[in-house]
């Protein structure tokens, strides 16, 4: 019905041919970066782990999972380069995975590091993982090894760490169940979660859930208590109930998860996708993208070559192509689901904004989710484009965008800087899922022009007062500053303060999209024509 | 005309399905029966209608004579076609139907009955100039007699129920201090099977070849062979390669115009009606010997019919309505060569036992000078009542050579699954230079494939095609069937690390895969087993085949094979055209608190217990017998392994037990 978009993309150029090599480079990193996360606490604390008999924690989560099924690993390199005994992944695998049919929330502590203590982007990732449960009505399956809170850090994670059992709770009441198996120490504050989960499993043997170990025991009330009386499973599961099952090994309470998961009320609250024998592919290579997709975010790329490479069957209608022409916006079908576009094809103009407004009341007013494919510089500037009222225009896509209700999914494809992060839905604007490419820039404005900006300033500044520049020192602070800025606005940067929900392979963006959308149809998809006032 | 319309036939599987293909073909109404067993079988099907006679076993269904009369009554049917096998040859059947009225497809009840004596069958061809081997058919029983006899004759002998057939209770004897034994085992089997425990002698010729004359006779005298078989190629006494015309180089003209003239005469002595067979044993100097008659219509006629471009079946019913077979055949010739090959349900590594279960695929080949007799279908229980024959597939060819490739490529492309048969064994028959150069005797098996060759062992290269297959097939039908997940590439990860997993058993022991996704449909996959670990990653592209249901195109670092996977519970069973493995796949979350079984002996198949020797509290040393359990054609001692107390036999005598069934356990004696 919807007729395919054309490709004019030349594969033997040379501009084709700088970025394929660019960026093939760029997913090398990123796999590597990806691998050292994989590694977890490394080759010596996983070998001693499996001295013990144990699974590794992602053997557990592989375990757990459906056969063939996906898992979309979320903030996989959350805690990248902090340093500090913080490792890329946060001492947690998390994403959302298929059990038993079900698209669940997976959170797996990692004991191979630092015995699975959580650090304060533990804590961060742990509500980020409960949010999308929440928002995305997915039961949470938690997978518990951890010693606990790590305790010189205390002071970063104390307060905000308690919000994961009233999370917990919370979600229980919403009708989204949260499972937890225990496979070895949850102790202290870590044993609310088996306490406030709707189901918990303990592995017979392993299974340490107490507020307090023997050596705090002793130290309060002087009483000498053995470990498995003071919590071990099968303590819990015959003598104080905190456990429901009491699972004989590590296999028996996957399994027992599993189970426990099969009997959980499927159905998707949202709307069916097309079948999925009637999905048919993109009819260009995804392979293309990193020819395509610009290794300089300086150089703009055409948004079009992207969505062709994305949407079922490179199949889009586009809505008012003629109007605005620096966003494109259209519908299309992702792995048969319907979709919303919004593609930055240059800077936002008033009219690009005024139509992205449009296009998302839109979807709202038929309940088709919103995806967006965000590679912005930023707003029109000018006096020419102030006195044309950019400011309003632009608050009206704030405006929708804020107050949208149909699920949206942004896609970092390039550049994001200034209030075009913001108008193209960005982190704080509450997209359900967010991922990045690995070339991806973010920040107030780029490294040059901040630099620049502060240049200006600094001279006006001087000639106010008279006073005359040291040029040496401007041109360091300058240089310095510009490093400053490049070094906190590129991707890794980003991932590792959860700015996003991973960086992605640019040729796996069709399947993400599919799988976040699939995620969200578990909660009901519905639009609104509920919007702040609009300034015309 | 025909004196009837309506042809009841008593039998099931394949001939009963060939014997009712030719009826339609000459528009008789048909009739089928059928045992509980077999209700939804293709010889049911097949029928224009179908009357049940009783429970599975053989004695309460289909040799049950009075309900197959009933059955034939409750029809209209006004002719009986016996196939072979279960009532093919017995005279007071024959003489039932004649005297209810009905039309008996076969010899005259005295035929019968004179011929199923192998002692007056062989006089009968000594008065009338048909040689016979050397033997002794007294009615002195007694071991002293037939020992005495034995010596007369000259050893090795041959033991034989004298109201035997079908190999069932023979045995060879080597030597003297071996007959009495072996005349004990005799007794009891000739007993148990025809109620008659007479046996018989005979000069066991050395790698002899077994011959036969197809010969033709019909109510107005007239007697005729329709050219000889060749069915040297046996397994316990049974044979599963048959071909016409016999490739016996000591076959000259002259011999061969003699044997099947010999084949006439001995028609002549019966005054024989209808189809029947005349057996000789031919030695290397082309001396032959009458063996036996067989009063029925054998399980290799199609050799003949292809050979001659006759249909037997035809014959037989216009031959019972009375035609002149002078009229029906006025001339005969052999032309070109046929082969066939028995499928048999059946292991041969484990010395051609029976196999039972349910055929998962069966799809026979097709194509010119191709015949296919099958009385299965997918989806048809190969049960422990009734013999293992499935199908026979018959080629013909205008030379032997031509035949034989002819016949091996259908073997190949037969898709048969889910049951042990005889398939490769057969293809490697076929294949083997002494059969190629028609050397073959009644002894090529024994010689030729010593029971440790007959495994099917798949290689190590075929497991690992076959558990890629597995793996890689069964991922993608679960992407295909997930619901609620886009079908995006099987095991999808961010990081493309982590390859999906499955471990399997197959005949040579376990085998894991491992497999990554690039795509839907294509892969990396490696195989391997502990302790040697992983071997080589392979790419892998898959597609299913448009041709063919369950057919899958199979692509390993550039070798593409069509291969069809079917799962049989946890098994999962590749067949390409040159493998065909069984791998069981395990399952992830190992079952927990098994308990061990205690000692004591397990049926190693299904079948019926025939004694048990036993009793609780006895004592019993190693190798000492516990239980008889016959299976179709053989009795098996199950034997204690170690030195034992009987702590409780579980079965009784006529029990019919499955495979793997504990029958008698045994514990520590007390002493010990």
């Amino acid at each position: 019905m919807i007729r395919p978009l054309p490709t004019r993309v030349d594969r033997h150029g040379e501009r084709f041919r700088q970025n394929l090599a660019a960026n093939t480079s760029a997913v090398a990193q990123l796999r590597e970066a990806l691998a050292l996360a994989r590694a977890g606490g490394g080759e010596k604390y996983n070998a001693r782990h499996k001295e013990r008999g144990k699974l590794l924690p992602r053997e557990r989560v592989e375990l757990l999972l459906d056969r063939d099924a996906p898992f979309l690993e979320i903030c996989a390199l959350a805690g990248h380069g902090i340093g500090a005994g913080v490792k890329a992944g946060a001492s947690i695998v998390g994403g959302v995975g298929v059990v038993a049919g079900v698209e669940c929330m997976i959170a797996c502590t990692e004991a191979t590091v630092k015995g699975g203590a959580m650090n304060e982007y533990s804590v961060m990732k742990s509500r980020r993982l409960a949010e999308i449960s929440e928002e995305n009505r997915l039961p949470a399956i938690h997978l518990i090894e951890s010693a606990g809170a790590d305790l010189p850090n205390q002071s970063r994670i104390f307060v905000p760490g308690g919000r994961a059992f009233r999370d917990i709770t919370r979600a229980s009441k919403a009708g989204i169940p949260n499972i937890c198996l225990v496979f070895g120490s949850s102790t202290a504050g870590g044993a609310y979660i088996p306490g406030m989960s709707d189901y918990t499993v303990m592995v017979d043997q392993q299974a340490r859930v107490f507020l307090a170990g023997p050596p705090l025991v002793k130290m309060a009330t002087n009483e000498d208590a053995d470990e498995e009386s003071l919590g071990g499973a099968a303590m819990h599961s015959r003598t104080s109930g905190v456990s429901d099952y009491l699972a004989h090994d590590e296999y028996e309470a996957i399994r027992l998860g599993r189970e426990i998961v099969s009997l959980l009320p499927g159905r998707k609250a949202g709307p069916a996708p097309c079948p999925s024998a009637d999905v048919s592919p993109p009819l260009y290579d995804a392979e293309d993208l990193l020819g395509i997709v610009s290794a300089d975010v300086k150089v703009p790329f055409d948004a079009r070559e992207v969505i062709a490479r994305l949407v079922d069957g490179s199949a889009f209608h586009e809505f008012k192509p003629e109007f605005g022409t620096t966003l494109v916006t259209g519908w299309a079908h992702v792995h048969g689901y319907p979709v919303g576009i919004l593609a930055n094809q240059g800077v936002l103009f008033s009219e690009s904004a005024q139509k992205g407004a449009q296009f998302i009341q839109l979807c709202n007013q038929k309940s088709v989710p919103l995806l967006f494919l965000q590679n912005i510089t930023g707003f029109m500037v000018g006096t020419q484009y102030e006195q044309g009222g950019i400011i309003k225009h632009g608050a009206k896509l704030i405006n929708a965008v804020s107050n949208s209700t149909v699920p949206a999914i942004t896609i970092m494809m390039g550049a994001s800087f200034g209030a075009g992060n913001y108008g193209m839905c960005g982190r704080a604007y509450a997209p359900r899922f967010l991922f990045s490419w690995p070339n991806h820039r973010i920040a107030v404005m780029g490294g040059e022009q901040l630099a620049g900006v502060l240049e200006i300033v600094k001279r006006d500044a001087a000639a106010k007062s008279g006073q005359s520049v040291d040029e040496m020192e401007l041109s360091m602070m300058k240089m310095m500053l510009a490093q400053q800025i490049d070094k906190e606005s590129n991707a890794y940067f980003a991932t590792a303060r959860l700015w996003d929900d991973g960086i992605i392979d640019p040729r796996d963006t069709r399947d993400v999209v599919g799988l976040c959308l699939s995620a969200t149809h578990n909660a009901p998809v519905e639009g609104t024509m509920a919007f702040g006032v609009f300034r015309h | 005309m025909t004196p009837f319309d309506k042809v009841l036939v008593a039998n099931r599987g394949e001939i009963a399905c060939r014997v009712m293909r030719t009826c339609r073909d000459l528009g008789l109404s048909t009739v089928a029966v059928y045992s509980d067993a077999d209700a939804n079988e293709p010889h049911v099907r097949l029928a224009d209608e179908a009357v049940r006679l009783g429970p599975a076993p053989v004695r309460e269904s289909y040799l049950d004579l009075e309900a197959v009369l009933a059955a034939a009554h409750r029809t209209g049917a006004q002719a009986i076609h016996p196939g072979y096998g279960f009532l093919s040859e017995n005279a007071d059947f024959a003489e039932a139907v004649t005297d209810e009225g009905l039309v008996f497809i076969g010899p005259r009840a005295e035929t019968i009955r004179a011929m199923g004596s192998k002692a007056g069958a062989r006089s009968l061809m000594a008065r009338h100039g048909v040689p016979v081997v050397p033997g002794y058919s007294g009615l002195e029983q007694s071991d002293e007699a037939l020992v005495e006899a034995a010596a007369g004759i000259g050893f090795p002998v041959l033991i034989k129920a004298s109201a035997g057939g079908g190999g069932k209770g023979m045995s060879i004897v080597r030597g003297a201090d071996e007959m009495v034994a072996a005349l004990a085992q005799a007794r009891r089997v000739a007993g148990a099977a025809f109620g008659d425990a007479t046996l018989l002698l005979e000069r066991y010729v050395e790698s002899p070849r077994h011959v036969e004359v197809q010969i033709f006779g019909d109510r107005h005298g007239n007697a005729m062979h329709l050219f000889e078989r060749e069915c040297s190629i046996q397994r316990r006494f049974q044979k599963i390669i048959e071909e016409s015309p016999s490739p016996a180089p000591a076959l000259t003209p002259a011999i061969r115009a003699a044997l099947c003239e010999a084949g006439v005469t001995a028609a002549r002595a019966m005054g024989y009606e209808g189809a029947g067979t005349v057996e000789f044993l031919l030695d290397a100097q082309g001396r032959f010997y009458f063996l036996e008659v067989n009063t029925r219509l054998q399980v290799e006629h199609p050799v003949t019919e292809f050979v001659t471009g006759l249909d037997l079946v035809r014959l037989q019913l216009l031959v019972a309505a009375g035609a002149k077979l002078s009229d029906l055949v006025p001339e005969v010739r052999q032309t070109g060569h046929a082969i066939e090959a028995r499928l048999y349900a059946e292991d041969p590594a484990l010395d051609f036992l029976p196999a039972t279960g349910r055929l998962l695929e069966w799809s026979p080949p097709e194509g010119p000078g191709l015949r296919v007799d099958a009385g299965v279908a997918q989806g048809s229980v190969v049960g422990i009542d009734y013999d293992p024959l499935l199908a026979k597939l018959i080629a013909w060819a205008p030379t032997r050579a031509e035949a034989v490739l002819r016949l091996r490529g259908a073997l190949r492309r037969l898709g048969v699954q889910g049951v042990t048969t005889n398939r490769t064994f057969l293809r490697a028959v076929l294949a083997h230079p002494a059969f190629v150069a028609g050397d073959t005797h009644t002894h090529f098996i024994a010689d030729h494939f010593p029971v440790e060759t007959r495994a099917a062992v798949p290689s190590a290269a075929q497991v690992e095609v076959a558990a890629i297959a597995a793996a890689l097939t069964d991922a993608d039908e679960r992407v295909e069937r997930a619901r609620g997940t886009p079908a995006v590439r099987p095991g999808f990860r961010l990081d493309h690390a982590v390859p999906q997993w499955v471990e399997y058993v197959g005949a040579s022991g376990p085998v894991r895969v491992e497999y990554e996704a690039q795509a839907r449909g294509r892969y990396r996959a490696r195989t391997g087993t502990a302790p040697d670990g992983p071997g080589p990653w392979r790419d892998a592209k898959l597609e299913r085949d448009v041709v063919g249901s369950g057919g899958w195109r199979l692509s390993v670092d550039g070798h593409a094979q069509r291969l069809v996977v079917l799962a049989d519970g946890p098994a999962r069973c590749v067949r390409g055209a040159e493998l065909q493995v069984r791998l069981v796949e395990q399952p992830r979350f190992p079952e927990l608190d098994r308990t061990a079984r205690g000692g004591g002996c397990e049926a190693p198949m299904p079948g019926r217990v025939v004694a048990v020797l036993v009793e609780s509290g006895d004592r019993v040393a190693p190798g000492q017998p516990l239980v008889i359990l016959e299976a179709m054609k053989m009795e098996q001692t199950l034997t204690a392994a170690a030195a034992a107390v009987v702590e409780a036999v579980r079965v009784a005598p006529g029990d019919r037990v499955e495979a793997g069934a504990v029958l008698v356990t045994l514990g520590v004696p007390a002493d010990d």
